[in-house]
C-alpha cells in the first residue's frame, strides 16, 4: 500500500508514464539475467572476498565504471516484529515473495492501480529487473534496530511549519507548485545523494575521468560530476536540489561528502543542513559495497547509516525525457478546473 | 571551343566547392596543423574539461543584425548582439517549405521555442547555448554534460549501437581519426530547434560532430549536418571551443523545470472565488 501511494505521488503524471513506456523497457530488456524474485543470482555485497583488488582505470583509481542498479526489496527500515539483522536465504526469499505479489497486485484488471499503469510491463515492477540481493532486514544499519532515529523537536517545528505552508498553499490541484516533486518532473527519488532505491528504472552509469567521478541517475537524467581535486565546498549561498558533492580515495573506498543543499526535497524531512557522506567500494566484478551516513543535527540528535549495494546491470542507459512530455500535469490541472466548473454549475442550478 | 568551356564549368564548380571551405577557415583563427594535443593515460588526446562557446550562434546559426528583445520587458538586457554567424558559406541551403516554415518559427519563437519551456536543446544545439559543458573521457564512454536543464550525452566508443529509439539528444557512436574525436549522432525527435531564430531540423537528421584540439585551451568544432527532408544538401558549421581555465570551475545545477512551470502551468490555476 505504501508503495502504491508513492508511485502515484511519482508517477501521477499518467501521461507521462505512458510516454515514456518505451523508455524505460530499453534499461528492462536489458536486464534479461533478471531474476524473477530469486535471491540465488546477484551477489550480496557481505559474502565478497576480501581478497578481492578492484580493476584499475588507466590513471590508476579503484575503477567503478559500468551500469549498475541499486534496485532492492530490503526496506529502508526494519519491519515491526523483525528483530534480527540479517534473514537467513529461505526467510529473505519469503520476504522477497510477499512484496513481489504485493506489486503483482497492483495490476489486478479493473482497480485504480490498474488504470494508472500496468505494473507487469515495462520493467516497473522490481521483479522484471536485476536486483540487489540483501539478507538484510533493513538497509538502515545504524541505529542497530534498524530504524531511522527519532525526529528532534527543531526537525518536528520544521514539519510542522511545512506542513502548515502546504495547507495555506491549497489543494494538491490548485497549481502545479503544489503537486508533488516527482509529478512534476523536477527530481526523482534515486538521483541523491543518497541513492536511494527508486522501485523501477534504479539504473546508474558510473564514468570516470581523472580527477572526477561521474554518476549518470536514469531517473531524468541526472548527472553528478564529482570533484576529487580536494577542493574546497562553494559558498554557502550556492545550494542546489542535489547538493554539491567532493570526493576523494580513501584507500579503495571511494568517500564523497555533499552539502549545499537547497532543503526542498529534504530527505526523509532533513533540512538544507543535511550532511551526506557516502563510500564507495567495488568488493565484486559486479558488486559495489555503497554506505551512507546522513547527519542533520535540526533534524536527528544522532547520525543514521545504511548499506545499500550497487549491482551491475546491463547498459546502455537511454534518454529519460520526463518534462518535455509531462501532459500528465496539464491534464491533472485542467481536470480539476473543469470539475470545479461543474460543481459551479451545478449549485447555480441548484439555487 | 567545347573544352574551354568544359573547364570553365569545372573551375566555377570547384569554386563553388572551395567557397565554403575558405569561408570556414577564414572564420576560425588558424589552427596549426602541428598541434599535437596532451594525452589522456589511455593514449588519447585529452579533451577532458569545461568548455563553452564565445558566440551568438544561439540566437541565430546564420548571420544577422543586432535586434530587440523578443520580451519587451527585458529591454537592453534580453536584446540579441549581432554575430557574422557560424554556417559555411552563410545561408542554410534549406528546401523552400523548410525555410518558410523557419521563417514561421521564428515570427512565434516566444510560443514555439523549446529552449523557452526548458526542454532538452538537442544537437548540436547544446554545444553552442551559451553555457558551459563538461567533457568527461573515458576509453569506453565519453560523457557530454551541459548545465542548461542538465542534458547530457553518453557517446558510445566501443559497445556501439544503433539508436534503440527516437531521442532529444540522439545516440552517439564516436571514433578517433588521429587527434579528432569524431562523433556520429542519429536517432533524433524533430522537436528540438537549432537556435533561437526558428532554424530546425526533422527526424531525419544526422550529425557529424569534429572535436579537434586546436591548443591546450582551444577545440575547433566543426558540424555537418545532414537531413534530406529539410535542408537541399548537407551543410556545415564551425565554432572554437575555450575551456575554462578557472581552478574552481565546474557545472552547476540549471534544473530549469521550476524556472518555466508558471510559464507553461499557469494559466491552469485554480482562481481565487469570485
Amino acid at each position: 500500500m505504501r508503495h502504491r501511494t508513492r508511485s502515484f505521488m511519482r508517477g501521477g503524471a499518467v501521461a507521462l508514464v505512458l510516454a515514456l513506456a518505451a523508455t524505460i523497457s530499453i534499461a528492462g530488456q536489458t536486464q534479461s539475467a533478471a531474476p524473477a524474485a530469486s535471491p540465488k543470482a546477484a551477489p550480496a555485497s557481505a559474502a565478497a572476498g576480501k581478497a578481492y583488488k578492484a580493476p584499475r582505470t588507466p590513471d590508476g583509481q579503484p575503477d567503478l565504471q559500468g551500469f549498475w542498479t541499486n534496485s532492492t526489496y530490503v526496506p529502508l527500515e526494519r519491519p515491526n516484529g523483525v528483530t534480527k539483522e540479517f534473514y537467513t536465504p529461505d526467510e529473505a526469499e519469503a520476504a522477497i515473495k510477499v512484496a513481489a505479489e504485493r506489486e503483482a497486485e497492483q495490476t489486478e484488471p479493473g482497480t485504480t492501480a490498474d488504470v494508472h499503469y500496468d505494473f507487469s510491463q515495462f520493467g516497473l515492477d522490481r521483479s522484471q529487473s536485476k536486483f540487489a540481493m540483501n539478507l538484510r532486514t533493513s538497509l538502515i544499519v545504524d541505529p542497530a534496530d534498524g530504524k531511522m532515529p527519532p525526529v528532534n523537536a527543531q526537525g518536528q517545528k520544521r514539519a510542522q511549519e511545512r506542513a502548515a505552508a502546504r495547507k495555506t498553499a491549497g489543494g494538491q490541484y490548485d497549481a502545479v507548485e503544489n503537486m508533488p516533486i516527482g509529478s512534476r518532473c523536477i527530481i526523482m527519488g534515486g538521483a541523491g545523494p543518497p541513492l536511494m532505491n527508486a522501485g523501477y528504472n534504479a539504473n546508474y552509469q558510473i564514468v570516470q575521468s581523472p580527477g572526477y567521478v561521474m554518476i549518470l541517475t536514469e531517473m531524468i537524467h541526472d548527472v553528478r560530476i564529482i570533484p576529487l581535486d580536494n577542493r574546497p565546498q562553494p559558498p554557502s549561498q550556492v545550494r542546489q536540489w542535489v547538493g554539491l558533492s567532493r570526493g576523494r580515495w580513501e584507500g579503495d573506498t571511494l568517500v564523497v561528502e555533499t552539502t549545499n543543499f537547497n532543503g526542498k526535497n529534504g530527505f526523509r524531512g532533513a533540512s538544507e543542513n543535511v550532511k551526506v557522506t557516502e563510500r564507495f567500494t567495488r568488493t565484486a566484478d559486479d558488486t559495489i559495497s555503497y554506505k551512507f551516513t546522513v547527519e542533520d543535527p535540526t533534524t536527528w540528535d544522532r547520525s543514521w547509516t545504511a548499506d545499500a549495494p550497487l549491482v551491475k546491470t546491463g547498459g546502455p542507459i537511454f534518454e529519460f525525457a520526463c518534462h518535455e512530455t509531462n501532459y500528465g500535469i496539464a491534464n491533472i490541472l485542467a481536470g480539476a478546473r473543469a470539475d470545479e466548473k461543474k460543481a459551479a454549475e451545478q449549485k447555480k442550478g441548484s439555487n | 571551343m567545347r573544352n574551354r568551356l568544359l573547364i570553365g564549368t569545372t573551375l566555377a564548380l570547384m569554386v563553388g566547392w572551395l567557397l565554403p571551405v575558405l569561408t570556414n577557415v577564414a572564420a576560425q583563427a588558424p589552427a596549426s596543423p602541428a598541434y599535437r594535443a596532451p594525452r589522456t593515460p589511455d593514449g588519447k588526446p585529452n579533451l577532458n574539461g569545461i568548455w563553452q562557446t564565445m558566440n551568438t550562434a544561439n540566437w541565430n546559426i546564420e548571420a544577422h543584425p543586432a535586434g530587440p528583445s523578443p520580451a519587451r520587458e527585458l529591454g537592453a538586457a534580453g536584446a540579441v548582439p549581432a554575430g557574422l554567424g557560424v554556417v559555411d558559406g552563410g545561408e542554410i541551403p534549406y528546401l523552400p517549405a523548410a525555410r518558410k516554415k523557419q521563417q514561421e518559427n521564428y515570427a512565434n519563437r516566444l510560443k514555439l521555442d523549446p529552449e523557452i519551456k526548458c526542454y532538452l536543446p538537442g544537437v548540436p544545439r547544446a554545444t553552442y547555448q551559451g553555457m558551459p559543458f563538461q567533457i568527461i573521457q573515458s576509453t569506453k564512454h565519453i560523457m557530454l554534460i551541459h548545465e542548461f536543464a542538465g542534458a547530457v550525452r553518453t557517446i558510445y566508443m566501443t559497445d556501439q549501437t544503433e539508436a534503440p529509439a527516437d531521442s532529444w539528444m540522439g545516440w552517439s557512436n564516436g571514433r578517433w581519426e588521429g587527434e579528432t574525436l569524431v562523433v556520429d549522432t542519429k536517432g533524433f525527435n524533430d522537436l528540438s530547434w537549432l537556435d533561437r531564430a526558428g532554424n530546425f531540423h526533422s527526424d531525419a537528421l544526422h550529425v557529424v560532430e569534429r572535436f579537434t584540439p586546436r591548443s591546450p585551451e582551444t577545440i575547433t568544432y566543426d558540424v555537418t549536418i545532414e537531413d534530406p527532408k529539410v535542408f537541399s544538401r548537407p551543410w556545415k558549421m564551425s565554432m572554437p571551443l575555450y575551456k575554462h581555465v578557472e581552478r574552481n570551475a565546474q557545472i552547476l545545477e540549471f534544473r530549469c523545470v521550476e524556472f518555466v512551470e508558471d510559464l507553461l502551468y499557469g494559466h491552469l490555476r485554480k482562481q481565487p472565488a469570485k
